[in-house]
């Protein structure tokens, strides 16, 4: 009977005793060996594995430079397809290590989740796609329409506020992953497909028929997308946001993948500071000098991460709009290293 | 007698005395069962915070601001809450596995029956359903009749003009509405009377054979006054019923009732393929009825059909009851498959949508689990109940 009370005496301890792995997020990384990064799988240009099995697309190519600036690797790295229901729930209990899956920056997850978003990668906003057969030219002629939708997203909540703002009627259908909600949208299920305008773009390639569906020209929302940590680690969120800023900045001087080594020698001061030349700024976030110098060297600046998943040497062909550098009358804009 | 009862002899059965100390073991093991709960919850509730996770269920009442495809009760995406988005998920839940349940049944006793059948066909063919449907799993069931339903519809445009009015395409069955006039109150009365006169009848009868022996036909009559009562009420009121006209839009057919083509493939999948083991425990259910039962029943000049529904039936439903309660609990867990679908469950909608824009897992996960549990509590308890009712006491 002691024995029995003390083993209970000693389950209860223990459980009151566990704790959430906090802090040192960076250490983990280093002494596993590689990079957990959440993506999404399914999106073409964003996240989503080859006919090889290689992860490709732009926030693939973000966990990419964070592996390289960490280990002067970008293979470094473990992709988690997740799911938008999944995704803040595998972040916050510690499976993956960064969130770089399209997630829109919102008061309320930034808020309520325990989690960080660390900066804008890329502007977006939420567009429709509709039948072509349905001859629709605008959004606002989708009175009464039955809408595909991925749950658990800003786009489901969107819909609704921009159809009662409009006061217009409409029926939605909504699915765990946008996969289900394309393919129910390709049967004839719905008559519109909703999501960020960037993946109605990815996602028209993967129908059968890509010529049969047309994009609407309205944008109904702002979706700034950006990756995701645990709030209770500044150093990795310090880590994370440099990352993006490193690889915005480096656009800016026009430093590129081919021409880092010339401008790492280079008499220009900012490059020689982003590239480690100069200064003690690699360290001050727990990495080596050379973080930037590792990101370009292995994946490139900004615009050449954009042109090469997004941009006109992808299938999508977005132009970079509102992701412009902002001396090009876009909102990519980086704080100086120094 | 070697048929086992269920039920112990009466008097018989030796009740544990409690004593003193194995009451206070008990107690105390329930007390300490309670603290570690308590002590989990805490843990959680520290934790949660300590990662700056929101907690508790202060989001129940705030607006859900998300659609629901289909609702059995008012929701608004504007006005509802996330607590009314979590009744909307239930009833649609309960309504399939209700539907389901009975279908299951409906399809699953006569096939069971069947493969005992001493007709070749019937027989091989009950084998064949059970045999394919057992073995292929649910989900891939679901989403083969759901693209079924899809593929196989035309568009809105090109839509199935059935007769009454009604509508079929991929957007599901579009039915008219009946509105009910007010004669509709008599045959209603009707109803009433005919149920009443069915329940006299059918204690009349059971009087009467205790008393003669002399058994009195009570299916027939009961079929006859359900429907033939609110058929001469209206005949004499005249037929007042009216169907609301369906009005086809450029993207819509309003104005009547909808299936919606997830919810029909759900419920056919989930009755398809629970049937199939409905139909094994009828099997094993009427096997285990001794054959002496049948033969005595025969000797005593029954005919077949009344030695299967006052002999065997009887005796083969105290061994289907308790693993038919499993299947149809099994069928109530399964409808969350409604997930691969999109059909508006509780698993959906709540543990979907509202856990992902709450972000409280916990708390959501936590009300889901407790909701199956409470269900599959009160199938259990309703099926024990007629159990009891309908197992055979040894004198």
């Amino acid at each position: 009977m002691k024995c029995l009370t003390t083993a209970i005496a000693l389950a209860s301890l223990s459980l009151l005793a566990t704790q959430p792995s906090s802090a040192q997020t960076l250490a983990g990384v280093k002494e596993r060996g590689q990079l957990i990064c959440g993506a999404n799988g399914t999106l073409a240009g964003f996240g989503i594995p080859d006919p090889q099995g290689n992860w490709t697309g732009f926030d693939v190519d973000f966990c990419r430079a964070i592996a390289a600036a960490i280990f002067n690797d970008p293979a470094k790295v473990k992709f988690v397809p997740l799911t938008a229901k999944d995704r803040f729930t595998a972040l916050q209990s510690g499976e993956v290590d960064v969130l770089s899956r399209n997630t829109t920056w919102t008061l309320s997850r930034d808020t309520s989740l325990g989690l960080d978003f660390t900066a804008v990668t890329f502007y977006d906003g939420q567009g429709f796609m509709v039948h072509k057969a349905l001859k629709v030219s605008s959004a606002l002629e989708l009175d009464d329409a039955t809408i595909c939708v991925q749950q658990g997203t800003t786009s489901e909540l969107n819909l609704a506020d921009y159809f009662r703002s409009h006061h217009m009627t409409f029926k939605s259908v909504t699915f765990a992953t946008g996969d289900e909600a394309l393919k129910a949208y390709e049967s004839g299920r719905c008559d519109s497909y909703t999501t960020d305008a960037s993946g109605l773009y990815g996602e028209r390639l993967q129908l059968a028929d890509p010529g049969q569906s047309v994009v609407l020209p309205e944008i109904i929302s702002k979706e700034p997308l950006s990756a995701v940590v645990r709030q209770d680690d500044n150093q990795w969120s310090d880590i994370v946001r440099w990352t993006h800023f490193a690889m915005v900045d480096a656009e800016e001087l026009g430093v590129a993948k081919a021409n880092v080594d010339e401008k790492k020698k280079s008499d220009d001061p900012e490059a020689k500071r982003l590239l480690g030349a100069e200064g003690q700024y690699g360290e001050a976030l727990g990495l080596s000098n050379e973080w930037a110098y590792r990101i370009i060297k292995h994946v490139g600046n900004y615009g050449e991460s954009f042109e090469r998943n997004l941009g006109q040497a992808s299938p999508l062909k977005i132009a970079r709009g509102l992701n412009a550098l902002w001396m090009k009358g876009g909102l990519q804009y980086a704080p100086p290293i120094r | 007698m070697p048929i086992i009862s269920p039920i112990p002899l009466q008097g018989q059965v030796r009740r544990p005395r409690l004593r003193f100390g194995l009451l206070a073991v008990q107690v105390g093991l329930a007390a300490v069962i309670c603290v570690l709960i308590c002590a989990a919850a805490f843990n959680v509730a520290q934790n949660l915070s300590r990662a700056h996770i929101a907690s508790g269920f202060g989001f129940w009442n705030n607006t859900a601001g998300f659609d629901i495809s289909q609702t059995l009760i008012g929701y608004s995406a504007n006005a509802s809450t996330f607590g009314r988005a979590f009744w909307v998920g239930l009833l649609n839940t309960l309504v399939v596995a209700a539907l389901g349940i009975v279908f299951a049944t409906v399809i699953g006793f006569p096939i069971g029956l069947g493969r005992l059948s001493s007709n070749w066909l019937v027989a091989r063919l009950s084998g064949g359903y059970i045999e394919i449907v057992r073995n292929v799993p649910l989900l891939l069931q679901l989403l083969f009749w759901y693209n079924a339903v899809l593929k196989t519809l035309p568009e809105l445009r090109g839509s199935l003009r059935l007769p009454g009015g009604a509508f079929l395409n991929n957007r599901g069955l579009f039915l008219p509405r009946a509105d009910f006039g007010a004669p509709f109150a008599g045959a209603f009365i009707a109803i009433v009377v005919a149920v009443g006169a069915a329940i006299a009848l059918r204690i009349w009868a059971r009087r009467r054979f205790g008393v003669t022996g002399q058994p009195v036909p009570v299916v027939w009559p009961t079929v006859a006054l359900l429907i033939g009562c609110p058929l001469i009420a209206l005949a004499i009121a005249g037929v007042p019923l009216q169907f609301s006209e369906l009005h086809v839009s450029r993207f819509n057919i309003s104005g009547g009732v909808e299936i919606l083509p997830e919810f029909a493939a759900l419920v056919v999948a989930l009755s398809i393929y629970t049937a199939a083991f409905i139909a094994e425990v009828v099997r094993a259910g009427v096997l285990a009825v001794e054959r002496g039962q049948l033969e005595a029943a025969q000797s005593l000049g029954l005919r077949p059909h009344a030695a299967l529904r006052l002999i065997v039936i009887p005796q083969a439903m105290r061994v289907i009851i308790p693993p038919l309660t499993s299947q149809y609990l099994n069928l109530l867990k399964n409808s969350s498959l409604a997930v691969a679908i999109g059909y508006p469950d509780l698993v959906q909608v709540f543990a979907g949508s509202v856990l992902n824009i709450t972000g409280q897992a916990v708390e959501v996960i936590a009300v889901t689990m407790a909701v199956y549990l409470a269900i599959s509590l009160f199938v259990s308890f309703l099926m024990n109940l007629y159990a009891r009712g309908m197992s055979i006491a040894d004198y």
